[in-house]
C-alpha cells in the first residue's frame, strides 16, 4: 500500500478553497441567510444609558402588538443569568442596572423583524440615569473612582520586573501614546438561528469563532445539560475577534424554547457595532534608556487598558500587552505595568492582535524616538537591539526557534522603493506630454494624476503640499493561547471508499471565518493520507472542540488535530497493507472497510506569568512580522495616502501561498485602518459613529499595493514547522504607516488614527 | 399599502406583492429566497447587496422593489451561466479575490458592471479624452470599485483578478 504520494493539492500548495465556488457565486450560505419556514424574527432592546439603575421594565404594550409571540427580560432567563469568557460578570439581559449603552434589556420574538424592532421599541423601561465611569486611567489607578463592579475596577494588573530599576543610560527617550478603540467590522453582521428540539433541547446555527465555547456558555443560562446545546457553524462573514465573544446565542435560544418556534435574529449593521466587544483603547507612557549607540539598557512601561464594561477577555489581553510590552528587542531591565480596567464604555476585548497591536505602537514610536535620538536611521536601531532565536524576552521566557528580525529588517530595507511622487517636485513643474503617463501625469494636461494623490479624485491639491515618507514598523506576537491555558484541538478522519474511490472526511469543529481553514485542512489530509478527494464536514459540536478561530492558532493547533488523526488512521492502514500485502488502499477498504481515528493535539504547555514579577514561559510560540511603509501627505489638509507597504513575515511553514498572501494583506489593511481610519468615538460613554459613513473601513482606494516576502523559517516544535500568520501583519503596518506620516510632517502623532485635524491644524496652529 | 410588481430575477420570471416601502434586496432576500446579495449595512455604505438592474450596478438596499417593475435583476448567483462561473467569478477564484467572502457577491456584480462600464467607454473623473476608449490600469480599477468595502482586505488580489480580466 502506499500512502505517501504527494497529492498535487497537499501541504504546500495553492489549493483553492473548497468553498470558494459558492462563495464567488453568492451561493454560500451566511447566517443571515439562513431560512425555515415558520420562524420568528428575534430583535433587542438595548439600553440608551452608559450608566443606569432600572427601576422597572413594562413589556405589556410589546406583548399587546399584533404578530409578537414573546417578550422575555432577565427574569425570564432560564439558568445562571450571567456569561462570559473568563468571568461570568455579563447579564444574559441587564438586571436591574446596565453598565453600558447598547447593553440588551429585553428580547422579543415576531413573525416579521420590523414588527419585532417595533415591539421592542414598545417595551417601557424605566431608568434612573447615573454618572458613567468613562476615564479607564482614572478607573485604573484612581482609587476614589466609582466602581462600575463592586470587586473593583481593575480587571487585572500584569507587572513586569526584569533586571533592576533606573540602570545609567547615556540616552533617554519618553512618550506618552495613545490607540483610539477599533472595531473589528467584519461584514456579515451577527446573525443566526435558533431551533426548538423535540427532546427539550435546542440547535443553534450560528456564526461564531468557537462553537464550544459558546456551547458552554450558552448551556448553563438555558438550564440545559451540554447535549441538549448542539451547535452548528452557518457561514461566517469575517471574524476579527468580534465573534468570541456571545452576541445573540442565548437571545435566541431563549426565544426559540419559549415559543416553540425557529427564532432568527439578525443585526443591522448600527446594532452591530453595539452588539460586539471592540479593541482596547489604550494610554501607554514609555521610557527607552540606551546607550549613546543605541543599545537598550531599559525599558519602562505603564499601559492602560480600557476594558469596559465587562470582562470579556480583558485579563488574557494584559497578558499580551505585559509580556510582549517592549516589543522583539534585547533589553535587560525591564519595568512595566499592564492594567485593564472596568468603565461604562462599551466592553472591550478580542480583536486580531490581541493586546499586541497597542503595545506595539507605543514601543516603535519609541524605537523611532531613540534612533533620533541616536542619529541612528529607524533601521539600524532596531537592527541593534533584535532579538533572535536564544534571546530572553522582558519575561524571562527565551525564543527556542528561529526569530530572524535582523535579517528580516535587512531584506526589507533593501526591497525597492515605489517610483516617485506624482507631483511635481517644488520649484520645478513638470511638463504634460507624451510619456506623462508613465510618470503619473495625465495625457496632455500640465497636472499631475489625482489619483495618484492624497485626496484622490476630490482634487484637492495638485501636488502642492504633499510630502512623502517612508516609516518601519516592527511587531511580535504570540500564537494560540497562552499562560497555562489547555489548548488543543480535536479531528475525528475517517478512510472510506466512496464510488469505488479512497475518500478522506475531515471533521472538526474549527470556525472557517476566512482564513482558508477548511482548505488547509484537506490539504494536511491528502499530503498525510495521500488520498485526493478530501471532503471536509461541517463544523459542529458533535465532535470535540477545536477551541478558537483566534490567537492565529487554527493551522497550528486543528493542522495538528488533524494531521495526528490522519497519523493514527495511517498507521491502521499501514498495518492492514502489512497483514495482506499487495493490495492497493482502494482494496483494502474495500475488504476492511471503513478506517476512522479521533484525536486530540495540544501544543506545548505554557504557564502564567507570575503576578508579581511577570516572569514565566507564557507563549508556546512567537511570530514576527515587519512592515515599511510609504506615504503622501497633503500637510495643509492632512490627508495622506499610502503609496505602498512592504512587508516581511516569517511564517515557518507556507501551507497555502495564496490564502496566506491574503491574510498578510488583510492584516495590514487593518493596520492601516488603525492608523489612519478607524476609531470609535466616545463622548460620555455614547458611541458616536456607529456605521460605515462614520466608522471608516480602508477601501481598496486606501490599501495600496503590497510587496511580500514570506519566509520560512521552521519552529521544530509546530506541525510542519508552521508558525501562526494572520495577526502579525496587523501588528507592524500600524507603526509603519504613523512612522511614515511623521516622517513625511515632522509631527510628533502620538495618537492612532492619526485624524486629518492632528497634521493639518498642527501646521497651521 | 402593498403592490403588485413582476421583476426577472436571474433569468425567472418572480411576481411579487410587497409593501411599497420594500427595498428591492429585502424583497430579493425576504420575499423571494434570494440571499446572494448580501445585507452589509443596508444604508448603501458597503456595496454588499451590489446587482445588475437592467445591465447597471446598483446597490439594492437604497432602491425601492415598487420602482424595479419590469425590470431584469442579475444577481452574483445569475451571473454563472449553465453551471459554469462568470469569467470575473474564475478570476475571483484564481487569484483568491476574497476571504470571508460575504463581500463578493457584490464586488462580482460591481465588477461586471465596471467592466460593462469600461467597455462602452463611460469616462471617469480623470478620463481626458471623453470619446475615447478607456485604459483600465490598476488606479482605475481601484476608483471605480471604491463603492464595495471588503473587510478581509483582499483588495490587493480584487485588483490583481480585474487585471486580468481588463487585460483579457
Ligand atoms: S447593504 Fe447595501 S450598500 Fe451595504
Ligand atoms: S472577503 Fe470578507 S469582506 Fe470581503
Amino acid at each position: 500500500m502506499k500512502t505517501e504520494t504527494r497529492t498535487s493539492l497537499g501541504v504546500g500548495a495553492s489549493a483553492p478553497r473548497p468553498d470558494g465556488a459558492l462563495k464567488v457565486a453568492g451561493a454560500f450560505a451566511y447566517a443571515s441567510d439562513l431560512w425555515l419556514d415558520g420562524m420568528l424574527w428575534g430583535a433587542t432592546l438595548r439600553s440608551p444609558h452608559p450608566s443606569a439603575w432600572i427601576r422597572s421594565i413594562d413589556v405589556g404594550p410589546a406583548l399587546a402588538l399584533p404578530g409578537v409571540f414573546a417578550v422575555l427580560t432577565h427574569e425570564d432567563v432560564p439558568g445562571a443569568k450571567f456569561y462570559g469568557l473568563e468571568h461570568a460578570d455579563q447579564p444574559v439581559l441587564a438586571v436591574d442596572q446596565v453598565r453600558y449603552q447598547g447593553e440588551p434589556v429585553a428580547i422579543v420574538a415576531a413573525d416579521h423583524p420590523e414588527t419585532a424592532r417595533r415591539a421592542a421599541a414598545a417595551v417601557v423601561v424605566e431608568y434612573e440615569v447615573r454618572a458613567a465611569v468613562t476615564d479607564a486611567r482614572r478607573a485604573a489607578l484612581d482609587p476614589a473612582c466609582p466602581l462600575v463592579h463592586p470587586g473593583g475596577n481593575v480587571v487585572r494588573h500584569q507587572p513586569v520586573r526584569a533586571g533592576s530599576a533606573g540602570s545609567g543610560a547615556e540616552v533617554v527617550v519618553t512618550g506618552e501614546y495613545e490607540v483610539g478603540m477599533q472595531d473589528q467590522a467584519f461584514l456579515g453582521p451577527e446573525a443566526g438561528l435558533a431551533v426548538p428540539a423535540d427532546d427539550g433541547g435546542v440547535d443553534l446555527y450560528v456564526a461564531t469563532q468557537w462553537l464550544h465555547v459558546d456551547r458552554d456558555q450558552i448551556a448553563p443560562c438555558l438550564a440545559l445539560p451540554e447535549d441538549k446545546v448542539r451547535l452548528t457553524l452557518a457561514g461566517v462573514g469575517g471574524a476579527f475577534g468580534a465573534r468570541e465573544d456571545l452576541s445573540m446565542q442565548i437571545h435566541a435560544s431563549m426565544l426559540a424554547l419559549r415559543t416553540g418556534r425557529p427564532v432568527k435574529i439578525v443585526y443591522g449593521r448600527e446594532e452591530s457595532f453595539f452588539g460586539h466587544v471592540h479593541r482596547h483603547p489604550a494610554w501607554m507612557r514609555y521610557e527607552h534608556g540606551a546607550t549613546a549607540d543605541g543599545r537598550l539598557v531599559y525599558v519602562k512601561a505603564e499601559i492602560v487598558l480600557d476594558g469596559g464594561a465587562y470582562c470579556s477577555s480583558s485579563p488574557a489581553v494584559v497578558g499580551n500587552a505585559a509580556s510582549l510590552g517592549v516589543g522583539p528587542y534585547e533589553v535587560e531591565n525591564v519595568w512595566i505595568d499592564a492594567y485593564a480596567a472596568y468603565t461604562n464604555n462599551p466592553p472591550c476585548g478580542a480583536m486580531r492582535g490581541f493586546g499586541a497591536v497597542q503595545a506595539c505602537y507605543a514601543y516603535e514610536s519609541q524605537m523611532d524616538r531613540l534612533a533620533a535620538a541616536c542619529g541612528l536611521s529607524p533601521v539600524e536601531i532596531r537592527v541593534r537591539n533584535a532579538v533572535s532565536q536564544g534571546s530572553r524576552l522582558a519575561t524571562g521566557q527565551v525564543i527556542d526557534s528561529p526569530a530572524p528580525l535582523a535579517a528580516m529588517l535587512g531584506e526589507l530595507a533593501a526591497m525597492p522603493l515605489p517610483g516617485p511622487p506624482a507631483y511635481a517636485p517644488s520649484g520645478s513643474r513638470r511638463q504634460g506630454g507624451s510619456g506623462a503617463r508613465a510618470r503619473g501625469m495625465i495625457g496632455t494636461r500640465e497636472e499631475p494624476d489625482p489619483r495618484r494623490l492624497p485626496g484622490g479624485v476630490g482634487r484637492t491639491t495638485r501636488g502642492e503640499g504633499v510630502r512623502r515618507g517612508v516609516g518601519y514598523g516592527v511587531g511580535i506576537k504570540n500564537i494560540c493561547f497562552s499562560e497555562g491555558f489547555d489548548d488543543y484541538s480535536t479531528a475525528r478522519v475517517r478512510v472510506e471508499l466512496l464510488g469505488g474511490e479512497p475518500h478522506a472526511l475531515v471533521h472538526t469543529a474549527a470556525a472557517e471565518v476566512g482564513q482558508g481553514l477548511v482548505a488547509v485542512q484537506a490539504q494536511i489530509a491528502r499530503t498525510e493520507l495521500g488520498v485526493d478527494r478530501v471532503t471536509v464536514a461541517p463544523a459542529d459540536t458533535s465532535v470535540g472542540s477545536a477551541g478558537s478561530s483566534s490567537a492565529s492558532r487554527q493551522s497550528y493547533v486543528t493542522g495538528g488535530a488533524v494531521k495526528a488523526a490522519c497519523e493514527a488512521v495511517r498507521r491502521r492502514l499501514e498495518a492492514l497493507a502489512a497483514a495482506d500485502p499487495g493490495l492497493s488502499l482502494g482494496e483494502l477498504l474495500d475488504r476492511y472497510g471503513p478506517v476512522e481515528e479521533t484525536r486530540e493535539y495540544r501544543h506545548r504547555p505554557t504557564v502564567p506569568l507570575d503576578p508579581v514579577t511577570g516572569q514565566g514561559d507564557s507563549h508556546t510560540q512567537l511570530a514576527l512580522c515587519v512592515h515599511r511603509a510609504v506615504v503622501d501627505v497633503d500637510v495643509e489638509l492632512g490627508l495622506v495616502k499610502v503609496v505602498e507597504l512592504a512587508a516581511v513575515q516569517d511564517v515557518g511553514r507556507i501551507l497555502n501561498p495564496l490564502a496566506l498572501e491574503g491574510q498578510i494583506h488583510g492584516g495590514s489593511a487593518q493596520g492601516l485602518g488603525l492608523a489612519l481610519l478607524e476609531e470609535i468615538q466616545m463622548r460620555d460613554g455614547r458611541v458616536l459613529n456607529p456605521s460605515f459613513t462614520d466608522y471608516l473601513i480602508p477601501t481598496i482606494l486606501d490599501m495600496p499595493p503590497m510587496r511580500l516576502s514570506i519566509l520560512e523559517n521552521p519552529d521544530p516544535n509546530a506541525p510542519y514547522g508552521l508558525r501562526g500568520a494572520g495577526e502579525p501583519p496587523t501588528l507592524s503596518s500600524t507603526p509603519a504607516v504613523a512612522a511614515a506620516v511623521r516622517a513625511a510632517t515632522g509631527l510628533a502623532l502620538p495618537r492612532v488614527p492619526i485624524r486629518p485635524e492632528d497634521i493639518a491644524l498642527a501646521h497651521t496652529g | 399599502m402593498d403592490a403588485r410588481i413582476t421583476l426577472r430575477v436571474d433569468g425567472r420570471v418572480r411576481p411579487l406583492a410587497l409593501d411599497t416601502r420594500t427595498t428591492l434586496l429585502d424583497a430579493l432576500r425576504d420575499h423571494l429566497s434570494v440571499t446572494s446579495p448580501k445585507k452589509g449595512c443596508d444604508h448603501g455604505q458597503c456595496g454588499a447587496c451590489t446587482v445588475l438592474l437592467d445591465g447597471r450596478r446598483v446597490v439594492s438596499c437604497l432602491i425601492l422593489a415598487v420602482t424595479c417593475d419590469g425590470a431584469e435583476v442579475t444577481t452574483a448567483q445569475g451571473l454563472a451561466q449553465e453551471g459554469e462561473p462568470h469569467p470575473v467569478q474564475r478570476a475571483f477564484l484564481e487569484k483568491d479575490a476574497f476571504q470571508c467572502g460575504f463581500c463578493t457577491p457584490g464586488q462580482v456584480c460591481s465588477a461586471v458592471g465596471m467592466l460593462e462600464e469600461v467597455k462602452a467607454g463611460h469616462p471617469s473623473e480623470v478620463t481626458d479624452d471623453l470619446t475615447g476608449p478607456v485604459t483600465l490600469d490598476d488606479e482605475e480599477i481601484r476608483e471605480r470599485l471604491s463603492g464595495n468595502l471588503c473587510r478581509c482586505g483582499a483588495y490587493v488580489n480584487i485588483v490583481a483578478a480585474l487585471r486580468e480580466e481588463a487585460e483579457s
